[in-house]
């Protein structure tokens, strides 16, 4: 047993541990590296099926190309794809330029918020890693989220022996985070090894550019990169890792403690 | 970070080791130097950071690479784990910083439960403290035995010999008491480098390795596979035409065409299949760490919770064993007030049946004659649980003798088993049962045959209820109607075994020997088939209890007549219900058909 297969191991057992705990689960599927990973990593759990519902939050200034990617592979994969919006919010005529982290808050934050009431899951997974960022860092497999959708970082629930927090009070729900363990190497290795089908917006353009981390268009840069496939990211990532992979995310550099604030108030 | 050339699969070794130690000891300073040292930090992370200082007005400090929430920077305390990267030429780190803060003990068991070594940390300044000694017992009860200590901020005494061999001896009789030896204890300046990377000057004294040295020193654990077989089972799929049993090897080996059991059903099968998805080839053997699924050949009514062993090595099943506990709680741990244990996927509810000694975890002093524990505390206790666990000692195999105590809502306690002896009369009934089973010689013709051949499956039909209720003549009004309908049906009275099979015993030991012995000739009876129908007025519940354990796996159908019922009857009868002994007897019938005990002849097939 290599170290992916600890990784992907341990993660099928979170999976089924959400799955057998929560009734009315979800899998939010941003159509990034990390929750393609997740959606690969169920079908692994689940033997060819994916019995949790999908959730993408479409913020409507998301780049093109993730749109066709995700139609795509949700008809080709037999999945149950739930699209979500803050309707009133893009009506009112948000975008970043009204602020960053107002505009990630509205469209993302809340926007998730309709939809999870709007379905009353309980349980959400999503594809965050410890090493994204240093909040993250700081994360549970299994983390409770108050009525208002809060983070209460400073109470954590323990983890340990893998016995995680499945019993929750009313009104709460849980995040649950089985890729949490990887590191961003640990993905592409395990992409390769799976061969998954990733968009190709992490592939360098032959201008040398590619993305690195995927959000809405205005605020994801991409990087200098020859990096044409696959392999070639594992080889980059081996080689330079002293990049932080959100670097190209404008709304981590908005402020000190801006990713702290936005996840403590419900962000992914 | 280093690239050091070597082809061998570097990410296989990736160790997982925690930092703990008393709060301000200096362990973010550690973790952020060690960060530093082996250049495993980020473009523009330290210069963020000194930036942030900077609009703080604060002095730039190595913690603050660690410590990401606003709140533990600005208190300069680590609040919650971090995990953190690095690497070493020798191999890959994850490094887990935890809270040396009190309050924060349980995010400090959250790093540590999954480390395979330890560093723990003592400022040379202010000697060995209370978290350093809770931390240390905690690590132990963790399982955690691959520690070194660290002595820190050593500038701040002027390197002194004589100060790093006074906390070295205080702190070695400490461990030693607790059955723990430190691999080193390592002279070290974490805020300006000193023997972190680098053997520095400052203490030619010390002739020991470097932390970097150390950690690359211990050892990976190897994964158990030597150990017994054990599958506790998280779950069963049906999404298509397979019913696969998932769950994860803790520890063995399983293999296509091994036969397990599971207990505490103590049913049995042979795998048919390892299922997998999206594999080169379908694997036919799993190993331990492994989350995999199989299917059987028989379909046998199994269930999370249940613990699949194979035949010769099973788990011990009992309702009662002895442990070691930690408290996290926000209210005590104390007798008369009930917890869930969750043991692997098992969960059920339980509660302190004996406080046998309550520990400060902070002095290793006994609490004398107290029978709670508060938070931060540990105990050596007995607990008892509603119904029968399967488990094993910590010692033998660690991960199916440990488990979490969950008050309410949340995880507040962590404990492991030490010890099991059979203590009720109920366990030691569900042993003798147990060995029982394991060792009976099966009859070739299989039960289905025998149940295809008689029209029904064998159960045990128990008529209980207050004396002159009327449920002798029910019970011969039920053994006649179902022998009339060409089924095999006995009725077993209780007078008739105690005047054979029990009229050697003593009117001291006849009330629980003559349950007993009630209970094994009716077993006999089901295993050939028969539906066996008992009464007696002397049925209360504890004999109920020791009958259904007797018969198990076959059913028990339990009719009471009663105005009054107690328990959970799967038929309550009024006395005016079971004075039409026919009426009765046609309800009971029905009954058993919708059940499928009475299935109905079918010799054309």
């Amino acid at each position: 047993m290599d170290h992916l297969d600890e990784l992907e191991n341990q993660s099928i057992f979170i999976l089924r541990e959400a799955y057998k705990n929560f009734k009315n689960l979800a899998m939010l599927w941003s159509i990034g590296k990390d929750s393609t990973i997740l959606v690969w990593l169920a079908r692994k759990a689940f033997f060819g099926h994916c019995p949790i519902p999908l959730v993408h939050i479409d913020t409507t200034y998301k780049i093109p190309a993730m749109i066709e990617y995700r139609d795509h592979y949700a008809k080709k994969w037999g999945l149950n794809l739930v699209v979500g919006k803050n309707q009133k919010a893009l009506d009112e005529g948000m975008n970043h330029e009204k602020g960053r982290i107002v505009c990630c808050e509205a469209l993302k934050t809340q926007g998730l918020q309709c939809i999870m009431d709007e379905h009353g899951y309980t349980g959400l997974i999503l594809g965050i890693r410890r090493d994204e960022e240093g909040t993250r860092a700081k994360e549970r497999y299994f983390s409770p989220r108050d009525k208002n959708f809060e983070w209460n970082f400073k109470d954590q629930p323990p983890e340990l022996w893998d016995q995680y927090k499945t019993t929750f009070a009313d009104d709460t729900h849980i995040r649950i985070h089985p890729i949490l363990h990887w590191t961003e190497l640990n993905v592409w290795e395990y992409i390769l090894r799976e061969k998954i089908p990733i968009i190709d917006l992490y592939f360098a353009t032959p201008e040398g550019k590619r993305y690195r981390s995927l959000g809405c268009a205005p605020c994801t840069g991409t990087i200098d990169s020859n990096a044409k496939n696959v392999a070639e990211i594992v080889e980059e990532l081996k080689h330079n890792t002293t990049t932080s992979e959100r670097s190209g995310r404008a709304q981590d550099q908005e402020n000190t403690y801006a990713m702290q604030k936005l996840r403590a108030r419900g962000y992914m | 970070m280093s690239d050091n050339g070597n082809n061998l699969d570097l990410s296989s070794r990736l160790m997982r080791l925690v930092i703990v130690g008393h709060v301000d000891h200096g362990k973010s300073t550690l973790v952020g130097r060690l960060l530093s040292d082996t250049g495993s930090l980020s473009d523009g992370k330290l210069e963020f950071v000194k930036d942030i200082c900077e609009q703080q007005g604060k002095t730039f400090e190595f913690a603050f690479l660690l410590d990401a929430l606003q709140e533990e920077q600005e208190q300069g305390i680590t609040i919650d784990t971090s995990q953190i990267f690095f690497d070493t030429p020798k191999r890959k780190y994850v490094i887990i910083d935890a809270p040396g803060h009190k309050e924060f003990l349980k995010n400090m068991v959250t790093g540590a439960a999954d480390a395979e070594a330890a560093l723990l940390l003592i400022d040379a300044k202010e000697g060995v403290q209370e978290q350093s000694r809770r931390h240390g017992y905690i690590l132990k009860l963790l399982g955690l035995t691959q520690v070194a200590v660290v002595i820190n901020k050593m500038d701040l005494v002027d390197y002194d010999e004589k100060v790093y061999s006074k906390i070295k001896t205080e702190y070695t009789d400490f461990l030693e008491s607790l059955g723990v030896e430190a691999r080193e204890f390592i002279p070290v300046s974490a805020k300006l480098g000193v023997n972190i990377a680098e053997l520095k000057d400052e203490m030619p004294w010390y002739k020991g390795p470097t932390v970097l040295n150390m950690l690359d020193q211990f050892e990976k654990k190897p994964r158990p596979d030597h150990l017994p077989f054990r599958f506790p089972v998280q779950d069963v799929y049906k999404f298509d035409e397979r019913r696969i049993i998932a769950g994860r090897v803790e520890s063995g080996k399983l293999k296509v065409g091994d036969r397990v059991i599971f207990s505490p059903s103590s049913k049995q099968a042979v795998v048919k299949t390892i299922e997998a998805w999206s594999v080169p080839e379908q694997p036919n053997v799993a190993t331990s760490s492994e989350s995999i699924g199989f299917t059987l050949d028989e379909q046998i009514f199994v269930e999370r919770g249940d613990v699949c062993t194979l035949m010769d090595e099973l788990p011990i099943v009992s309702t009662t064993f002895d442990a070691n506990v930690f408290w996290m709680g926000k209210r005590n741990l104390e007798k008369g007030r009930k917890f869930t244990i969750k043991l692997n996927t098992q969960e059920v509810e339980c509660e302190v049946h004996e406080f046998k000694k309550a520990i400060d975890a902070s002095t290793l002093e006994t609490l004398s004659n107290q029978d709670h524990i508060a938070k931060n505390d540990v105990a050596e206790l007995t607990l008892k649980t509603r119904s029968p666990v399967a488990f094993d000692l910590f010692g033998s195999i660690a991960s199916t003798g440990r488990f979490v105590l969950v008050d309410e809502y949340d995880v507040c306690g962590g404990g492991i088993i030490t010890t099991y002896s059979p203590t009720t009369k109920e366990d030691k009934l569900r042993d003798e049962v147990r060995t029982r089973d394991f060792n009976w010689i099966k009859s070739d013709i299989k039960p289905e045959e025998r149940a295809y051949r008689n029209g029904h499956r064998a159960a045990l039909i128990l008529i209980t209820g207050e004396p002159g209720s009327g449920k002798g003549p029910l019970a011969r009004t039920l053994e006649h109607n179902l022998f009339q309908n060409n089924f095999q049906s006995y009725l077993l009275d209780r007078r008739n075994v105690n005047l054979g099979v029990s009229a050697d015993l003593s009117e001291s030991t006849v009330e629980d020997e003559s349950a007993r012995r009630l209970g094994e000739v009716a077993k006999l009876f089901l295993d050939a088939g028969h539906v066996v129908i008992s009464t007696s007025n002397a049925f209360h519940k504890e004999d109920q209890e020791d009958l259904r354990l007797l018969a198990n796996p076959y059913q028990v159908i339990e009719i009471q007549v009663t105005s009054q019922p107690t328990g959970e009857p799967d038929i309550t009868l009024s006395l005016d219900e079971a004075q039409d002994a026919k009426a009765a007897s046609t309800k009971i019938q029905d009954f058993l058909k919708e059940k499928k005990i009475l299935m109905g002849h079918n010799y054309s097939i």
